[in-house]
């Protein structure tokens, strides 16, 4: 496949943007301040709000007192003076949660595991043996990456049924790489191209085999790949939701996302101030990664379109 | 003839070695992808229950959706929720990345954190909407009241038509940021001397955009947007945890339903039968897809280096 645009995109610019790269509007100074006002600054703050509010929304929740989530009129809702960490408190001391994170933590590394091992061959296989048929398996693997869950999740539980996994968290873990190999394959295979054919070849002259080849030359080379698609398929697994809620039913099986929409509603009754606090805490991990690791997080998923 | 053995046993070796590197993931996709694939649509064509393994019954399910009003509802939800929501995911993100692509401080923080809504779990952030668009206690319902706007609350969630227009909005509220991200990295790919070039010639910004940005651009929208609209066909998580498809089905999509059906009312074939009706849309999309890639390649031939 030719590369395409994307990859020929200097990822780490588009988030950090070093002004060599990012000269595109090298007239802006052509413009008035007062126009800039309102046709850069303006919009993009009210986006910016927009995107922003409801974790604003959120966090402000998790730590207000209850009585003051309740009334409205009594007290201002957009700020709070006398903030609690009880509900925080209640949801790791009194809850699942803690149990709840481990089990998304869990699944979510072991799914992600597997799927960089099989999608490190698979793409090492079609980039540089270019065996016989290699491009239409890139092409099929590139159709799975189409096929939805919200396909698959009926067949796969009578499957996950059969196979007596049901309940278990190896249901997971072995349904997630379906998802997660198809785009970490891609991305792989955008970085391995990358990788001068010459340095294998000498290896090989020298006697080295494909294996060592492989984990000697090739994957020290493409380390921020494989961080790119460690980060990327790891936010899938923490996001995934369908199959977790298929496949699992005692509550101390389930992962975040699922326990948190099942277990904090007692009948009518929302405690939203928990639900808040557990939507929060459950976002946590994945934003510090992405902190850390926005240029990866980015040029993954760029890699995603690309092709 | 030393040669050409020795390059055939090379050959032959390497397809050995390729199928072998080949093998864990082809174990995954075909033990829990392919073959669900299959079955679904072997058990569309049955009346399996949850417990109770079904007999095959022909196109019977079809029928049944055939003449089921909630169907029909669910695929008119489902394109309503695809088409609205993609078109203004695509022009509000284009816009924001032509935003974020300005000179402006703090840019690498801004674009950072325009991110964070597509890295959060989307039901976690369902959870925020539905605090945010809550009957009695919606921050917007208040406002609202306080600007004088309104005197009665909002029931956002309960009402056909507004709920329909807050898991819209909290599809694109979720969206925005990968499109616009995508883009912003196509439009740096954009010469800043074609600009240069054309305002010497007197063209204006409108035409600047028009005339250069949209058609370098189109390629990398012709895949972002085909990535959008099929996510968005599928979504499941975003109106199971705002609405579970209610008030009176009107926010059910076809994958919401065909939960309901199979695993809640445990109906397997038909549930089956619903999903498996979302196949031919998906295809479509992808071949939109296809044609846009073989533009792409067709735009590309020019300037590969």
């Amino acid at each position: 496949m030719t590369d395409l645009p994307a990859s020929k995109i200097d990822l780490k610019a588009v988030i950090s943007g070093p002004a060599r790269v990012d000269n595109s509007e090298g007239m802006s100074y052509l413009q008035s301040v007062p126009r800039r006002l309102v046709t850069l600054y303006l919009p993009l703050t009210i986006i910016v709000v927009v995107l922003l509010f409801p974790f604003y929304w959120m966090a402000l929740t998790s730590v207000k007192p209850d009585d003051q989530l309740l009334d409205l009129d009594k007290f201002n809702p957009f700020w709070t003076w006398n903030p609690t960490f009880k509900h925080f408190h209640k949801l790791l001391f009194e809850s699942y949660y803690p149990h709840w994170l481990w089990n998304t933590m869990y699944v979510a590394i072991c799914a992600t595991m597997l799927s960089i091992i099989a999608s490190v061959l698979a793409a090492y296989a079609i980039v540089r043996l270019r065996y016989k048929g290699a491009n239409l398996v890139g092409g099929l693997i590139f159709l799975a990456y189409l096929v939805p869950p919200s396909i698959l999740f009926i067949p796969l539980a009578t499957v996950v049924f059969q196979y007596g996994l049901f309940d278990s968290p190896l249901a997971l873990i072995l349904t997630y790489p379906t998802i997660l190999i198809p785009f970490s394959t891609w991305l792989l295979m955008g970085y391995f191209k990358t990788i001068p054919f010459e340095l294998e070849e000498c290896a090989l002259i020298d006697g080295a085999s494909r294996w060592q080849i492989l984990t000697k030359i090739v994957l020290p080379l493409a380390i921020p790949g494989l961080i790119s698609a460690f980060i990327f398929c790891f936010t899938l697994c923490w996001n995934e939701f369908i199959y977790a809620l298929t496949f699992l039913q005692s509550t101390s099986n389930k992962t975040v996302p699922v326990a948190i929409v099942n277990e904090f509603v007692d009948g009518d009754i929302y405690r939203w101030g928990s639900l808040m606090a557990g939507a929060l805490a459950g976002s946590l991990p994945l934003v510090i990664l992405y902190a850390f690791f926005v240029e990866h997080y980015v040029s993954a998923m760029t890699g995603a379109v690309k092709e | 003839m030393i040669e050409a053995n020795a390059w055939t046993q090379l050959k032959h070796n390497r397809n050995w070695l390729g199928f072998w590197f080949m093998v864990p993931a082809m174990a995954f996709l075909i033990f829990f992808l392919a073959y669900p694939l299959g079955l679904g649509i072997w058990l569309s064509f049955t009346d399996t229950r949850i417990g109770r393994v079904g007999q095959f019954v022909g196109t019977e399910n079809y029928e049944w959706l055939w003449d089921d009003s909630i169907f029909w509802l669910s695929v008119f939800n489902t394109l309503l929720y695809t088409s609205v929501a993609s078109a203004i995911k695509f022009a509000v993100g284009l816009y924001l990345a032509l935003l974020l692509n300005e000179n402006m401080p703090f840019k690498a923080m801004l674009r950072a954190m325009v991110l964070i809504p597509f890295i959060v779990p989307t039901v976690l952030s369902a959870l925020a909407f539905w605090w945010i668009f809550d009957s009695q206690f919606s921050i917007i319902s208040w406002s609202l009241k306080h600007l004088g706007l309104i005197n009665q609350n909002i029931n956002f969630l309960g009402d056909t038509t507004w709920a329909r227009i807050c898991v819209i909005f909290a599809n694109i509220w979720r969206g925005v940021p990968f499109v616009a991200i995508t883009l912003l990295a196509g439009l740096q790919t954009v010469s800043p001397s074609l600009y240069e070039a054309a305002t010497l010639d007197g063209a204006t910004r409108w035409q600047n955009f028009r005339f250069i940005t949209y058609p370098l651009l189109t390629p990398i929208i012709a895949v972002v947007m085909t990535f959008s609209v099929l996510f968005t066909f599928t979504d499941f998580q975003l109106i199971w945890a705002m609405t579970r498809g209610g008030p009176v089905n009107a926010t059910h999509l076809m994958a919401t339903l065909s939960y309901q059906r199979a695993i809640i009312a445990g109906q397997l074939g038909e549930g089956a039968a619903i999903s498996s009706a979302m196949i031919p849309f998906l295809l479509a999309a992808i071949m939109v897809s296809w044609f846009g890639l073989q533009r792409r390649k067709w735009q590309q031939g020019e300037n590969n280096d």
